[in-house]
């Protein structure tokens, strides 16, 4: 079912047109990526969809309800985590979800789910101010999940934490997606778009220019997986029992050396080794080369995702 | 509302938590009250610390009259205070060790000098260092010399008429005839607030404006910390954001000034007058400066811009106001200019009530409604400017 479904978004600042004609759709349980670099246009995408901005032209529709800056009943589907940490240092982790809790009306119970869910129950009455940038980060996440919102929206939720911060956001946002939470995540690091991402949609200069699965996008640049092996033992052999695995669709041999090109390398790469190593070939080094995200966005753009 | 109220709530935990807040509401006021108190209450004259030793030397009608209506009135009214002294001698000593402001001395043979017609004199022994209270002690003296005067006039027409009237019903017929003389009648000192209640309702009004700013620069703070984009994103009215804006204010400004109106009546004296016609004045004044602290707040880019502006506003209102020095009386365009502050219709309405009933704080409460109306009305359309959209 299409939880979010965004058509046409624009929106001008002075001379500046932030996002131009942005449409696309999030279904339950999907985590779409919004990637693109500084000033693509994310945030202020992400603005129209939480009814925090009015758009020029466009609509956004969240579970079939229309979103405006006034649309109440909207705004409760929607769950939001900004970009900039948005806490009041001066109340306690617990306070700063009791006050939101109360502005959404989830009850208090949910208050002490979500301190789990993040990982803050132990230090919930500790002030906002004396948390690590890390745990801000955690708190900024809780707050969006307190309602149990139909439609997530983190907007760079990982900016600048340490990694176990980062990791604990990044599972957390893949079980909310598990339990059926449609999820908007914007980032600028290709990996966690990777990582996490059902589905990417590449944004540069306010205009959604690819969208697709990692693989898609990838294939449509003509990019594919390589996998490059060591061998002690008979290479031509190797080579020839390589060929015949489904997966595999080239095979070049240099020395010692042999270099695949394969459908999925993560999936490819154990039919591969289990199949010479029966025939007695011993791998010295395998490596796995996967055409990313960088290098679709720098296909498409010219440039690098990150300056 | 209940929105209004959630996010009010949450302000006032946060700034309950804020040394800045009990400061600038509670612990300035009040210091600077009580210092003013302490440095210009002896010189400036405070009525409510005038004390008053009479010796009654006479032990007459008229003497009697002088420290039975006379000086009881006024010190029924609360202005002064009145001890007997046995003698001169003992009265004089209470000035100089300034137990007593002046002492009246009512010298033996006043009531026969009255009777006989002949002129008669209160002496008024005063402490230097407190020229007012000596100075209202000669005024109360004087207007009562004054229809003795009248009286003895009086008396000796009809002497001369030749009526027979005894000496005994003519001293009852004078004390009859002499008004209830007393602070309390006189206009010029019931309008006019003890210098106790003047400084310390003067320092509460001019630190209202500040306290109620807390609020309402809250607004620019929540763009500060982000919070803004997440009370927009809240299913939430945008005006209960900004009623609970206001309603943050209002409710530190009611506090504040509950609370310094309690203190200042119990550390120091002052007398604010009956609690019906105070509430109104709190009311009133709390919503005319959450109104222009608000204006303030909604033209400033910053809440750091907001605070300048607003310390600035705040003080040119008070002074205009004559939370420092009564302007009214100084005339001319200041006089004008300072009905367009809150201050001086809060000051003004609690002279009014000291001198009056509830009612008479009416047209205070109404000038400051009016500024509260207009101001508040031109916040809320600022603001819708300033929250994006
Ligand atoms: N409130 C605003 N006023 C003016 N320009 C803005 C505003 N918000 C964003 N922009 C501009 O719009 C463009 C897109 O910004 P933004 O949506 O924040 O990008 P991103 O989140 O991808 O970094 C940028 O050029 C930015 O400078
Ligand atoms: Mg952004």
């Amino acid at each position: 079912m299409t939880v979010l479904s965004c058509s046409g978004l624009r929106r001008r600042f002075g001379d500046v047109l932030a996002v131009d004609d942005v449409s696309f759709t999030i279904t339950e349980g999907e985590t779409y990526g919004l990637l693109g670099p500084n000033g693509a246009g994310k945030t202020t995408t992400i603005s129209m969809i939480t009814g925090v901005l009015s758009p020029d032209a466009g609509e956004v529709l969240v579970a079939g309800e229309p979103m405006s800056i006034h649309a109440i009943a909207a705004k409760r589907l929607v769950g939001y985590v900004p970009q900039e940490l948005a806490l009041y240092p001066d109340l306690t982790g617990r306070e700063n979800l009791r006050f939101f809790a109360s502005l959404y009306g989830a009850p208090k119970s949910r208050v002490d789910h979500v301190l789990d869910v993040v990982g803050l129950a132990d230090r919930a009455g500790d002030l906002a101010r004396e948390y690590s940038g890390g745990m801000k980060r955690r708190l900024n996440v809780a707050i969006g999940l307190l309602h149990e919102p139909r439609l997530l929206v983190l907007d760079e939720p990982t900016a600048g934490v340490d990694p176990q911060s980062r990791n604990q956001i990044m599972d957390n946002v893949r079980a909310l997606a598990a339990d059926g939470m449609a999820i908007l995540y914007t980032t600028h690091y290709m990996e966690e778009a990777e990582r996490l991402c059902d589905r990417v949609g590449v944004i540069d200069s306010g205009r959604l220019i690819a969208e697709g699965t990692r693989r898609e996008l990838v294939e449509r640049l003509g990019e594919r997986d390589r996998i490059s092996l060591l061998l002690d033992g008979d290479v031509t052999h190797a080579a020839a029992v390589l060929g015949s695995i489904r997966n595999v669709h080239g095979v070049a041999a240099h020395g010692q050396g042999l270099e695949l090109v394969v459908d999925d390398a993560r999936e490819t790469l154990p039919q591969v080794l289990s199949a010479i190593s029966a025939d007695g070939v011993v791998v010295r080094s395998a490596e796995v080369t996967e055409p990313n995200l960088e290098t679709v966005f720098l296909h498409l753009t010219g440039k690098a995702l990150r300056e | 509302m209940r929105h209004a109220l959630l996010i009010a709530a949450r302000d006032l935990r946060e700034r309950a938590r804020d040394r800045t807040a009990y400061v600038l509401a509670l612990v300035l006021p009040l210091g600077l009250a009580g210092i003013f108190t302490l440095i210009l209450g002896n010189v400036g004259g405070d009525s409510q610390l005038f004390r008053y030793a009479v010796v009654d030397s006479d032990r007459g009608a008229v003497a009697r009259t002088f420290t039975e209506e006379v000086l009881r009135g006024a010190a029924s009214s609360g202005a002064i205070e009145i001890r007997a002294a046995a003698s001169e001698q003992e009265a004089r000593s209470w000035v100089d060790k300034g137990e007593a402001t002046a002492a009246f001395l009512l010298p033996v043979g006043l009531t026969e000098d009255v009777l006989a017609g002949r002129a008669a004199r209160i002496e008024v022994v005063g402490d230097v260092d407190a020229p007012t209270g000596t100075q209202v002690a000669r005024s109360l003296a004087q207007s009562y010399t004054d229809r003795l005067t009248a009286v003895r006039q009086a008396v000796a027409a009809t002497v001369h008429s030749g009526l027979t009237t005894s000496p005994a019903e003519l001293a009852a017929e004078a004390a009859a005839a002499l008004p209830r003389v007393s602070v309390a009648e006189d206009t010029t000192l019931s309008r006019q607030l003890d210098a106790k209640t003047q400084y310390a309702a003067g320092m509460a009004v001019f630190f209202l404006f500040f306290a109620v700013q807390l609020g309402v620069t809250g607004l620019l703070e929540e763009r500060r910390l982000g919070t803004m984009a997440r009370l927009l994103a809240a299913p939430v009215r945008r005006s209960s954001i900004l009623l609970g804006k206001l309603l943050t204010s209002v409710a530190i400004g009611v506090l504040s000034m509950t609370v310094l109106i309690v203190a200042s009546s119990l550390l120091m004296g002052a007398r604010w007058g009956s609690p019906a016609g105070v509430a109104l004045l709190v009311l009133s004044g709390v919503l005319a400066a959450t109104g222009a602290m608000a204006v303030v707040a909604a033209l400033a880019k910053t809440a750091e811009q907001a605070g300048g502006w607003q310390a600035v506003t705040a003080i040119v209102l008070g002074s205009l106001g004559g939370a420092f020095f009564p302007v009214s009386q100084a005339g001319g365009l200041l006089e004008k200019l300072s009905l367009l502050a809150p201050h001086r219709w809060f000051l003004r309405g609690l002279a009014d009530l000291a001198g009056g009933d509830v009612a008479a704080v009416l047209p205070s409460v109404a000038a400051m409604t009016a500024f509260a109306a207009v101001t508040c009305t031109a916040a809320l359309l600022l603001f819708r400017k300033v929250v994006p959209s």
